[in-house]
């Protein structure tokens, strides 16, 4: 018999960055026993790295905004195979999501007139995005966590889920160990909900942690639930690219709302060279332009720089390819320039970009109020994850749901820049509420003692096992693979090669090692994680090579024009019988009428 | 390519020792590539914590040679590498195994302050009016990563151990958010005064010169609060109009 401690709650919540913490303070509030898991400590988790902040469109700064601009805007961005019920329900309700954040303590960036001040930013028409300068994923988290923790919730901190549980169609449990004794917990609960984040740690360059290991992900699909558009990974354009100890971290798309400019090394700016013909209509095509856009003219239309993530990313990929690039394999991005426009640049360059200034000025020794920078594209989101219902946010697993990065739907084939924060809350919240709802509506069911005892068993295997392989070497290795075949720009035979490779990975897993004992051993933490790593990594790999077209995040060299017999349909995947991965592609719902107006008026 | 040696504390609860590790050191790395590089080629159970690498979660705090710093804000040109690096877990907080330290003191803490509580909204769509002038201040302190290595470098923590006595500059920092918010209506004076310890603090400013926030935690929270809790304690005028009102009067 192995050794766990049991809790119970009614409703339990895997992960606690912004949509764990909405999830658990809705079920809380519902009157529900709530239990929120978090990988590190709390407060800790990725939502803090969101720089420029969360897409709603209150109108505070242009009253033209509304939900249906802010739905158009989504829709567009993703390539039109979003789940269009998610888009509408998370236009809708962000405005009142991001005010309630003010009831709990929150202080955004004010309006001269004392609201919530909104700022440009890619793919969105109009300034929607609230923030606190450049660390408005910090405010989130933290506003979250301080009305959270006088919520009546139990956190468990530092614990990791390796298994859930179920009870014929239903989830019923998770178990898990906790980092610092290495001790297994059993939970019981009635619903379930996942807020596990990305899969940026299935790649070498990314700027994800160490949490981002798809254990949501792969959790879901091995319980029997689909997983949807796992080709569409997005490569965020602005990464840091030197030196190399901080290749892959985040340079906030805030930089170019601000006005940040990027150029190649005959110092063009080669973004106006290549605006997507479906963007024209609100694409500056002078610099001028693009520049009085970024200081809140009305009339004048955003920037190229200001173009969809994924659209910007290749374009750098292209400027480095064809020799363009910067010496260190990126491009420039350029705020200091400003200073021929702006009397006290350097001093606004400060206020408006604390967090960046900080982070060259420290980590590179470049003073962005001074030189360019140097950027390049880093693994950032995946758009793809747990299929689930737009209403409920439950999956196709009775009492399990998904919210935030770890589900797939609202953002299609690409996101918009700051609708991940507000996705967070709208989807966190409604994942909470019917959560809640489930579990009083469904009693508790025992997990399997039996089966408990093998996953413990299964867990403990690396401990126990001698002279197998390092965990870490497995891991960047696979990282190697994913970052060299499956990256930003895909062709069907490396992605081949990568499948091939990805079989041998998950045989060599089999026979990894981590030495010491269970008392906070990442070491074997990483052995753990790395299950998961492959399972997300192989769903990227199949999805990718079916998607023979270019869209969004997933572009293919030998396929890259957009199809539209592609346009229809997602990829889901599911866990067949025999415990292979299958893949089949589900056509798209129609739209409603009403919606369809709204896409074709925003035209 | 050159080489570096990293003495690195390693070990459980109540013991542990320095061990030696060499790694290679490339341009432009910190000290938490250095560790990471280490778990990777000859300790892979070197416990450490950490997350985003690039100083904005506050979970890779340690004791640099001997400075409180961040790992992952750490560059090796900062260091002398001529000789060992020591990497050591803080102390303030009980130990736990190599770097990591038991923390969940401060969880507790924080827990323990009363919470935001807004007035009613000003508008009429449930929001408020507040300008930047306003929120300029407490957005300072919001700017937090609670990596506490204010609270390592606090004597009242670090030497004195008045863990139960004194919530610490993180907290204090914390609270000085709250009372400055322009929205929020309750008053903590009473609390700093007599349950979180405000008096220990004598305004050494070492909280202000670890802060990797660059949060002036000392002239811009602590001294703003000892004077409005001086005031509200001590002042007889204020004394007299609260007996004879019956109001406690405001900050």
């Amino acid at each position: 018999m192995a050794d766990y401690q049991t809790f119970d709650h009614d409703v339990l919540v895997i992960g606690a960055g912004g949509a764990g913490l909405r999830a658990a303070i809705e079920a809380a509030g519902a009157g529900v026993s709530v239990g929120l898991v978090c990988k590190s400590l709390l407060g800790k988790a990725h939502t803090v790295m969101a720089e420029g902040g969360m897409a709603a469109a209150i109108g505070n700064v242009d009253d033209r905004d509304n939900w249906k601009v802010h739905f158009t805007d989504t829709l567009r961005g993703g390539q039109y195979v979003n789940n269009w019920r998610m888009a509408e329900l998370h236009a809708k309700e962000a405005p009142d999501r991001v005010k309630e954040l003010e009831a709990w303590g929150a202080l955004f960036d004010r309006t001269k007139d004392g609201r919530i001040l909104q700022r440009n930013f890619g793919g969105h028409r109009y300034p929607r995005l609230a923030h606190v300068g450049d660390r408005t994923g910090l405010e989130m988290i933290r506003t979250l966590q301080d009305h959270g923790i006088h919520q009546g919730i139990d956190v468990h901190m530092e614990v990791t889920v390796t298994t859930l549980l179920k009870r014929g169609d239903r989830v019923c449990g998770a178990l898990a160990y906790d980092r610092q004794q290495g001790q297994f917990r059993l939970f019981r609960a009635k619903a379930i909900v996942l807020a596990t984040g990305g899969v940026g740690r299935a790649y070498q360059i990314t700027s994800n942690s160490w949490e981002y290991s798809g254990d949501g992900q792969a959790l879901a699909y091995e319980a029997g639930a689909a997983l949807m558009d796992m080709e569409f990974i997005q490569f965020h354009p602005t990464g840091m690219v030197w030196p190399p100890s901080v290749r892959g971290i985040l340079v906030t798309e805030g930089v170019r709302g601000e006005g940040g400019v990027l150029l190649n090394n005959r110092g063009e700016r080669f973004m106006f060279g290549d605006i997507p013909d479906n963007y024209k209509a609100q694409t500056a095509d002078n610099p001028e332009e693009g520049w009085r856009y970024t200081q809140g003219d009305k009339n004048a239309r955003r920037p190229p720089e200001l173009l969809t993530r994924d659209h910007v990313a290749r374009c750098i990929v292209r400027e480095v390819r064809e020799g363009r690039g910067s010496p260190h394999g990126g491009v420039f991005l350029d705020i200091q320039w400003i200073k021929e426009k702006l009397p006290n640049a350097a001093e606004h360059i400060r206020k408006k970009l604390p967090s960046m200034y900080h982070q060259f000025k420290q980590l590179a020794d470049i003073d962005i109020t001074k030189q360019p920078m140097e950027i390049g594209p880093t693994t950032h989101y995946i758009m793809g994850g747990i299929r689930v219902d737009g209403d409920s946010q439950m999956s196709n697993v009775p009492g399990l749901y998904a919210a935030g990065e770890s589900a797939a739907g609202l953002h299609g084939a690409n996101r918009l820049g700051g609708n991940s924060l507000s996705d967070l809350l709208v989807f966190g919240k409604r994942a909470g509420e019917y959560a809640a709802r489930f579990a009083k509506d469904n009693p508790a069911v025992a997990p399997d003692a039996g089966e408990v005892n093998e996953r413990i068993t299964e867990a403990l295997a690396p401990l126990e096992r001698k002279n197998g392989e390092s965990p870490y070497r497995i891991q960047q290795d696979l990282q190697t693979m994913m970052q060299d075949l499956v990256g930003i720009v895909r062709q069907e035979d490396e992605m081949v090669r990568a499948a091939e490779g990805l079989a041998k990975l998950k045989e060599r897993a089999t026979r990894v090692s981590a030495a010491g004992n269970r008392q906070y051993n990442p070491g074997w933490h990483t052995a753990i994680d790395l299950k998961n790593l492959l399972t997300v990594s192989e769903a990227v790999i199949l999805s990718a090579i079916a998607r023979k077209e270019s869209r969004g995040g997933h572009f293919r060299d030998d396929y890259p024009e957009k199809k539209p017999e592609f346009g229809g349909h997602n990829h889901l995947i599911n866990r067949a019988a025999d415990g292979s991965m299958k893949l089949v592609a589900q056509p798209i719902p129609p739209m409603p009428d009403e919606l369809k107006r709204i896409v074709e008026e925003m035209k | 390519m050159a080489k570096a040696t990293f003495s690195i504390l390693r070990g459980e609860a109540g013991g542990g020792q320095l061990v030696d590790y060499t790694t290679e050191v490339t341009e432009g790395m910190v000290v938490l590539d250095a560790v990471h590089q280490i778990q990777a080629e000859s300790a892979g159970d070197l416990a450490c914590r950490w997350n985003c690498k690039a100083g904005k979660c506050g979970s890779c705090s340690a004791e640099i040679d001997g400075q409180p710093r961040l790992m992952c804000m750490t560059r090796l040109n900062q260091l002398d590498l001529t000789k060992p690096v020591t990497i050591e877990p803080m102390k303030a907080f009980p130990h736990f195994k190599d770097l990591v330290t038991d923390v969940s003191w401060n969880y507790r803490v924080k827990k323990g302050i009363t919470k935001f509580t807004p007035r009613k909204p000003d508008a009429a769509d449930g929001t408020w009016r507040m300008h930047q002038e306003d929120v300029d201040r407490a957005q300072e302190f919001r700017k937090c990563i609670e990596c506490f290595l204010c609270q390592d470098v606090c004597h009242v923590l670090r030497d004195h151990h008045l863990h139960d006595e004194f919530i610490g500059p993180r907290f204090l920092v914390y609270t000085a958010n709250l009372e400055m918010n322009p929205i929020d209506t309750e008053n903590r004076l009473d609390e700093l005064r007599k349950l979180h310890g405000i008096g220990y603090c004598n305004i050494t400013k070492c909280c202000t010169k670890v802060c990797p926030e660059e949060i002036k935690i000392t002239d811009n929270a602590i001294i703003p609060l000892k004077e409005r809790v001086v005031d509200h304690a001590f002042d007889p005028l204020a004394k007299l109009i609260g007996l004879v009102t019956g109001k406690i009067p405001g900050p």
